[in-house]
């Protein structure tokens, strides 16, 4: 797909040669982690189709939706309220954070014990090679961790339309405020960004397109109950990933029609791996494309992964918007209300979050639960002891597992996934 | 008919091949890994003298593809040797060329919960090797040389190279090679209880691997965990001899076919 995004590319200031780079890396990658998967439903032909043109034919989307005056809004993180950004008729988009790239340039501004997925984003913009980042007509950071808070202060530096959002750290009424007012503020800067004053009609409008991408999601993750397992989890994950990327309208209805061949297949008892294979539910940090190393390890090792407990996966889709709000007050209140039950772990305490792991664990039919620590995530890393107890207080076996985005422990994280899944069987 | 185990392991690769009836084990061999590996193992397997064969250790998937092998971790292997020579054993600690490993076992043998060490190979027999080549003494001496040292230095850092640098400083200080030997055998000790500690508290417990032949770390864990541990008689031979009993396993249970 090179050549004919080429000038597209050259003009959003790419660097050329080192996006190259990325794209066979990421198209290497995918060819021997996904596509030599089998008996993967027919309709991942879509998503393939997607990854393999996520800097192409999609960019080219925003590109030609931004001629006609529609903004594009990126984010790192699901407490930015897509609503609110349908609403004003815009696109939102995640940002890429899920490889290491330009390492040496980033060890330059930031700290070597900074999470991988900062340094990515970082990665991503001085090796200038995340035409995302690159189309944004505004870039929304948000105070979760100190990692992120702090560098956001730098990306500022790097970055022309830094909008930073405030967030609480705990579930209680004070912390609800602060949640309401900086969506009220949020609203405003779309409005400006956009031009647009949003009405109620706007708002319902916004929250319906979510809801639908959210419920379709609902839907596939049901499916995933089922033994043998319809669709591998790299894939389910996949598609979580895309959530992010691509139109929703067309995702939405690409996630239902590949859930009506779910439903086919479970009826057939078709799966993608033989009944009675070990099933893991995966609960940690998010994972963001690339960054399917861990996925990649525990379905090559005999298991599949039947639930993700993470922000790209049921953390982040789980509850709809209330849409039967009149006025903007209401429809607000309830992008609120949605937004303040996610169980971050930038929150403290976060019992939500352990309740739900264990929620997961029993819905999905799982028997073990991996916990995915990303190295220098301090709440994740943290929180994962109380994970740990909280499960092996059920007896639930539970493997915490700590690693980044190079590739230098795999055969360490081989053995030790290898070994928990002899333990499930 | 006879079931083998053979553990490839980062500095050397075991054999073990066991009587399938009574249980009892013919023979072992060990040999250096090397560089190569892969025809180590063709060596240590030739003449062919067993009917199935499980591999275990980093080098198993090696073995699993080029010898019709079936393949079971590190893990499994140490659960399954341990409990065989201690049937009583509720955990394990194993310490081998580039891996520290603690395992917790329940009632009936099986893995309860384990922990390895990480990406590094501080604490581990690498570690200690590297150790005595600087003090110019043969590993296989190491642990009584240590053993002969005064306790009371400590060398704090787990990276081998800041321990080596730290050590060269107690050397230019004047103090003992033999006292900072101890030390650094007390570091490796004193990371491995505590990643211990984590998982299993329970005793007996069976200390196993190649640096369990290193009588100062068998001392000095006995010592920071206050009780006696159980040392079989070939530690290093633990994970091929789980290996072979999870061939014997598969081979009662029907599934003679060694290939997974």
């Amino acid at each position: 797909m090179s050549a004919a995004y080429e000038s597209m590319w050259k003009d959003l200031g790419l660097d050329l040669a080192a996006h190259d780079v990325l794209l066979q890396v990421l198209g290497n990658a995918y060819r021997d982690i996904f596509l030599s998967q089998k008996d993967r439903p027919g309709g991942m032909d879509y998503f393939n189709f997607v990854m393999s043109e996520v800097h192409g034919l999609r960019i080219k989307e925003l590109l030609e939706s931004k001629k006609k005056g529609k903004k594009v809004i990126g984010s790192f993180c699901v407490f930015v309220p897509e609503e609110i950004v349908r609403a004003a008729d815009a696109t939102l988009v995640g940002l890429c954070t899920g490889a290491d790239f330009a390492t040496d340039e980033v060890d330059k501004i930031l700290p070597r014990n900074t999470c991988s997925l900062i340094k990515s984003a970082f990665g991503f913009k001085l090796g200038k090679v995340c035409p995302y980042i690159e189309s944004a007509d505004m870039i929304v950071g948000e105070n979760t961790c100190d990692g992120k808070k702090k560098s956001y202060e730098v990306l500022n530096t790097l970055v022309p339309h830094l909008y930073v959002m405030d967030l609480p750290q705990t579930k209680s009424a004070e912390g609800r405020a602060v949640l309401k007012s900086e969506y009220y503020r949020f609203k405003e800067a779309v409005e400006g960004l956009c031009g647009v004053r949003i009405d109620a009609a706007m708002l319902k409008k916004g929250i319906d397109i979510v809801n639908a991408k959210r419920k379709a999601i609902h839907r596939l993750s049901k499916l995933r109950k089922a033994d043998p397992a319809p669709i591998s989890g790299l894939d389910a994950l996949l598609i979580n990933q895309v959530y992010f990327y691509d139109d929703p309208a067309r995702f939405t209805e690409s996630v239902n029609k590949i859930c009506d061949e779910l439903e086919q297949r479970i009826k057939e008892k078709k799966g993608v791996f033989p009944q009675g294979t070990p099933r893991i539910l995966l609960s940690g940090c998010p994972m963001a494309v690339p960054n399917w190393k861990l996925p990649w390890i525990i379905e090559t090792s005999g298991a599949v992964i039947v639930g993700e407990e993470s922000c790209v996966g049921e953390r982040g889709t789980r509850n709809l918007t209330d849409n039967s709000g009149q006025t903007v007050e209401e429809l607000m209140d309830a992008i609120v209300e949605r937004h303040f039950q996610i169980d971050c772990a930038i929150f403290t305490p976060n019992p939500d979050r352990l309740n739900h792991v264990k929620e997961m664990y029993r819905e999905y039919n799982a028997n073990g639960v991996i916990h995915y620590g990303l190295q220098f995530c301090q709440p994740y890393q943290i929180e994962s002891y109380s994970v740990e107890k909280a499960l092996e207080g059920e007896h639930i076996p539970t493997l915490r597992v700590d690693t980044d985005y190079s590739m230098e422990d795999v055969e360490q994280l081989k053995t030790r996934v290898e070994a928990f899944i002899e333990r499930l069987k | 008919m006879q079931a083998a185990g053979i553990d490839v392991g980062s500095r050397t690769i075991k054999l073990v091949v066991l009587d399938v009836t009574s249980g009892d084990i013919v023979s072992y061999r060990r040999t250096e890994t090397t560089f190569n590996p892969h025809e180590q193992c063709q060596r240590i397997l030739s003449p062919r003298q067993w009917d199935a064969l499980v591999a275990t250790g980093y080098g198993r998937k090696l073995v699993q593809e080029n010898f019709e092998a079936h393949a079971i971790t590190e893990i499994q292997a140490h659960a399954l040797g341990a409990r065989k020579m201690f049937p009583q054993c509720k955990a394990i600690l194993d310490i081998g060329g580039q891996d520290t490993k603690a395992i917790a076992l329940d009632e009936r043998g099986k893995v309860r919960k384990f922990e390895m060490n990480d990406r590094c190979a501080a604490g581990t027999g690498k570690f200690l090797e590297f150790m005595a080549t600087s003090f110019q003494v043969p590993i296989e001496r190491f642990g009584d040389f240590a053993l002969s040292g005064n306790a009371g230095l400590t060398i704090n850092s787990m990276c081998t190279v800041f321990a080596e640098a730290e050590a060269t400083s107690l050397m230019a200080r004047g103090h003992n090679p033999q006292d900072i030997a101890l030390a650094l055998h007390l570091s490796v000790v004193k990371r491995s209880v505590s990643m211990l500690k984590r998982v299993a508290t329970e005793s007996p417990l069976v200390f196993s691997g190649g640096v369990a032949r290193n009588r100062c770390v068998a001392t000095l864990v006995a010592k920071e965990l206050n009780s006696t541990i159980l040392i079989p008689p070939e530690p290093d031979l633990i994970g091929a001899l789980g290996a072979a009993l999870h061939c014997r396993q598969r081979m009662l249970s029907g599934d003679s076919r060694a290939q997974s």
